[in-house]
């Protein structure tokens, strides 16, 4: 099987979001789909008691040869793919750098801190502001509100996908997804979560 | 899938590794890392001929999969890190013993405690029990090494010992899948011989000197083995400057430090597999390559101490070396490792330059932190019968007004030590020590002590280690009040079945063990109760708490919100009346955010009013009985 080209080798991917909003199974399609590709991917997650109403995050390290660490270092993401936009903030602020690109859905999900009153969450224009200043591209969309639309709140993660496919920077393509969407989820899921992959990917092609 | 390269978890090369060796039983007590191992396995019975079962806790499955192995079938016990303490005490005797079919224990070690309450280090058991120890360093190894541990096993008659972490265990990467054997063999326990024939005789731990003495000869012939492991490697050049030598997921941070510090040509790397006992040849053919040593490894510094101590018995030969670790503090004493620190511990022993990113951008980076990083605590989650639990034995602890506290348990009700359950547990420690404190602190009232006790226990809990805490309480006459927290499954790990429920890790039909009957049968006095109902919960709490003639228990029983069961479908529409909300005006001080704060509420900034969040609420409608205006209405679904 020919391997896919890289940009970048390994290229580093963050899935961020909180607990409950699916990037697991995100970040575990979009591996199988790329090791189909040909290419060694290596995922880092966390769950258990850190996925109760916490941050989550997948580290993906795509790349032609074996596997790195399953914790990306320091200042070295190429791509944010944030479920949550606060979420995305706080990965930019450990892992980004100036040739850093996000994929943002736009809806909050407040910290209970911020629900009681305790802290404050930051506006839409001051982490459109943060988020500006911290990527050299990005895209924020309205993926929780277009997953609603379509049934329910959890295909925002396939959405997000679609959106990621869109930016031709991981060999993603619609077919390979449809593909692993079948093996995973089965024949009857398949043309809902590919309405929703579309729906990303039209946001990103604009 | 045989031949393909797959991305696989951890944790599923191990269940790969585990089938291609031919195991035929498995058993396990979930607990994060491990419990996907035996999930898995539990998943492939049918196909490969399997029996493969959740047991009541640690100690139990290691001897349930020991009984297989004296019966000449192969068989694996996973457990977490704590576990191998719950197990060790068969463990030790069943080292001593030695056993027939290849026996292999998986333990899932949790550096940085990032889903524990203690970041145990299990790999001293080996030394300790004096068994061989193995820890893969990546998913192919954890595949390829699990289906050796099986082998080697049986070339040495005893447990063999293999450790993954977190990092591993729950991480992906590339694993090529071999054949899986089909199933064969008779189970058949041989128990005619001497007590000294250990194919034959009965099996036991003595007479001991003589056992003991095999189980050395047995650890002996494994270090012979370890000599020539495909499973340690040197990579590096011939004579580096420094060598490290490192195991398990560690491995993959020193790749990744050394090609970002670009010192892979200064820097040689012995990777260990096996790394109890150390192969002494081998050792010293890489520490006779240069002076400095770094030793990078997580939790305890046991490589570091075990290499040093091989290195004196050979400094005649090799001379004195100058060594880097966690016992020089090069590599941090504790927390869980990643390629950022390592880089750091190189970059100073090497005296390197390293640059993360611009430092430009880390301006930026450190003027958005104060927002960026504002904490995110756990919650329990929206619709958790845990948060009603806990508002109730809050209440009524505050009305019997005796500074009564609750000593707390494992589950994700350890998160009520935190803000989301009102900080209301005020001991956390070992798997069933809440009722087993709670049992000391009600013998108390003799000194003087006159606040009231109550522990909380989940139902997997209550099977696991709180049944014996419990039947002190009651026999000792500990005033003591049991408040079992029955969501109806192992909630936390993944919904495993235990005792009480009706379907075995197989789905088959199983007796349910009655909660409530175990504990009538022990005379004490139960009451059961729905936490959602907050009015009786608090009063059944209350008149517990006054009585202080005996042990009581109270079940809550409601189901988990993710359950198979109840995940996806609300008990009720909840919304809030704007007209009947009094918001900043009311005097309940937003008692519905501020103080219940379950994430499906928000406050609204604009109107000052409450709002509930229809992604989020999961239409529990227990927060309809906390607004004093009866402003939140909770409808019935149609």
């Amino acid at each position: 099987m020919a391997t896919a080209k890289l940009i970048h080798d390994p290229y580093n991917l963050i899935i961020t979001g909180v607990g409950g909003q699916g990037n697991v199974l995100a970040s575990r399609m979009l591996g199988n789909v790329l090791t189909s590709q040909g290419l060694w991917v290596t995922i880092g997650e966390t769950f258990g008691a850190s996925q109760r109403g916490g941050s989550v995050m997948s580290h993906l390290r795509v790349s032609t040869d074996g596997s790195w660490s399953p914790q990306i270092p320091e200042g070295k993401a190429h791509m944010v793919l944030a479920l949550e936009p606060l979420e995305a903030l706080r990965v930019l602020v450990k892992y980004g750098n100036p040739g850093a690109k996000a994929i943002v859905n736009d809806r909050p999900i407040l910290p209970v801190a911020a629900i009681a009153g305790k802290t404050n969450y930051p506006s839409a224009d001051e982490l459109e502001g943060m988020l500006a200043k911290l990527t050299a591209q990005r895209w924020s969309i309205p993926a929780t509100e277009r997953a609603m639309a379509l049934g329910a709140s959890i295909f925002a993660n396939i959405i997000m996908i679609g959106a990621l496919s869109a930016t031709d920077d991981l060999p993603v393509s619609r077919q390979g997804f449809e593909a692993e969407l079948l093996r995973a989820l089965g024949p009857s899921k398949v043309a809902t979560n590919l309405e929703a992959f579309d729906l990303g990917a039209a946001m990103v092609q604009g | 899938m045989d031949g393909q390269r797959l991305t696989m978890m951890g944790n599923q090369a191990i269940t790969q590794g585990a089938l291609e060796a031919g195991v035929r039983v498995a058993a396990g007590y979930p607990g994060t890392p491990s419990s996907e191992i035996i999930q898995n396995l539990a998943g492939a019975a049918d196909e490969h001929g399997l029996y493969v079962e959740w047991s009541i806790n640690e100690k139990v499955s290691l001897e349930v999969a020991a009984a297989a192995s004296f019966a000449g079938l192969r068989s694996l016990c996973a457990m977490k890190q704590n576990g191998v303490n719950v197990a060790s005490d068969f463990l030790l005797h069943l080292a001593g013993s030695g056993i027939r079919a290849g026996m292999v224990l998986v333990h899932c070690d949790d550096p940085g405690a990032l889903s524990s309450v203690n970041e145990g280090e299990s790999r001293h058991f080996a030394r300790m029990l004096e068994l061989p120890q193995l820890e893969p360093s990546d998913f192919q190894e954890a595949k390829d090494m699990t289906k050796w541990a099986f082998e080697l096993s049986e070339e040495i008659g005893n447990v063999v010992m293999l450790r993954s972490v977190t990092r591993l265990s729950h991480a992906s990467g590339g694993v090529v899948p071999g054949p899986i054997p089909q199933a064969q063999g008779k189970a058949h326990f041989d128990h005619h011989g001497t007590l000294l024939d250990k194919g034959h005789g009965p099996v036991s731990s003595s007479p001991v000197a003589y056992k003991h003495r095999l189980q050395q000869e047995k650890l002996a012939r494994a270090v012979e083995l370890f000599e020539d492991s495909p499973f340690n490697s040197y990579t590096g050049p011939e004579a580096p400057e420094l060598l490290v030598i490192t195991s398990s997921i560690c491995n993959l941070y020193v790749k990744e430090a050394l090609v970002l510090l670009d010192a892979t040509d200064r820097v040689g790397v012995l990777k260990l597999g096996t790394t109890w006992p150390l192969p002494p040849k081998l050792l010293q053919r890489n520490l006779e390559r240069c002076g400095q040593v770094l030793v990078v490894e997580e939790v305890i510094p046991f490589l570091e101490e075990n290499v040093k101590i091989a290195a004196a018995e050979m400094a005649g030969e090799i001379g004195a070396k100058r060594f880097f670790g966690k016992r020089d503090g090069t590599i941090p004493a504790q927390g869980e490792l990643n390629p950022d620190i390592v880089l750091g511990a190189l970059a100073g022993i090497l005296n390197l330059p390293y640059q993360t990113r611009p430092p430009q951008y880390d301006l930026l980076a450190q003027e958005a932190a104060p927002q960026a990083t504002q904490d995110r605590d756990l919650a329990f989650c929206p619709g958790c019968p845990h948060r009603a639990s806990f508002w109730s034995l809050k209440g009524a602890l505050a009305l019997d007004a005796r500074d009564g506290f609750i000593c707390g348990d494992i589950g994700c009700y350890s998160l009520a030590m935190r803000p989301t359950g009102y900080g209301m547990l005020k001991t956390l420690l070992a798997m069933g020590s809440g009722a087993g404190i709670a049992s000391g602190f009600g013998q108390l009232g003799r000194f003087g002590m006159d606040q009231p006790v109550m522990a909380v226990s989940g139902d997997s809990t209550f099977y696991h280690a709180v049944i014996p805490a419990l039947i002190n309480a009651v026999h000792q006459k500990s005033p003591m009040s049991l408040v079992v927290l029955d969501n109806s499954g192992t909630a936390m790990t993944g919904f495993q079945p235990h005792p009480g429920t009706e379907a075995n890790a197989l789905g088959q039909p199983v007796p349910p063990v009655d909660i409530e009957a175990i504990c009538r049968s022990l005379g004490a006095e139960v009451t059961v109760c729905d936490p959602f109902d907050l009015e009786a919960t608090q009063a059944a709490a209350l008149a517990l708490l006054a009585d202080q003639s005996t042990a009581k228990v109270l079940i809550l029983r409601q189901l988990c919100a993710l359950s198979p069961q109840r995940k996806g479908s609300k008990l009720y529409e909840v919304q809030v009346d704007p007209e009947k909300c009094l918001g900043d005006q009311c005097g309940c001080n937003r008692l519905c955010t501020r103080v219940f704060g379950c994430p499906g509420l928000a406050w609204e900034k604009q109107s000052g009013k409450a709002r509930i969040d229809e992604v989020i609420c999961a239409g529990c409608g227990v927060c309809a009985s906390v607004c004093p205006q009866g402003a939140i209405i909770k409808s019935e679904r149609a």
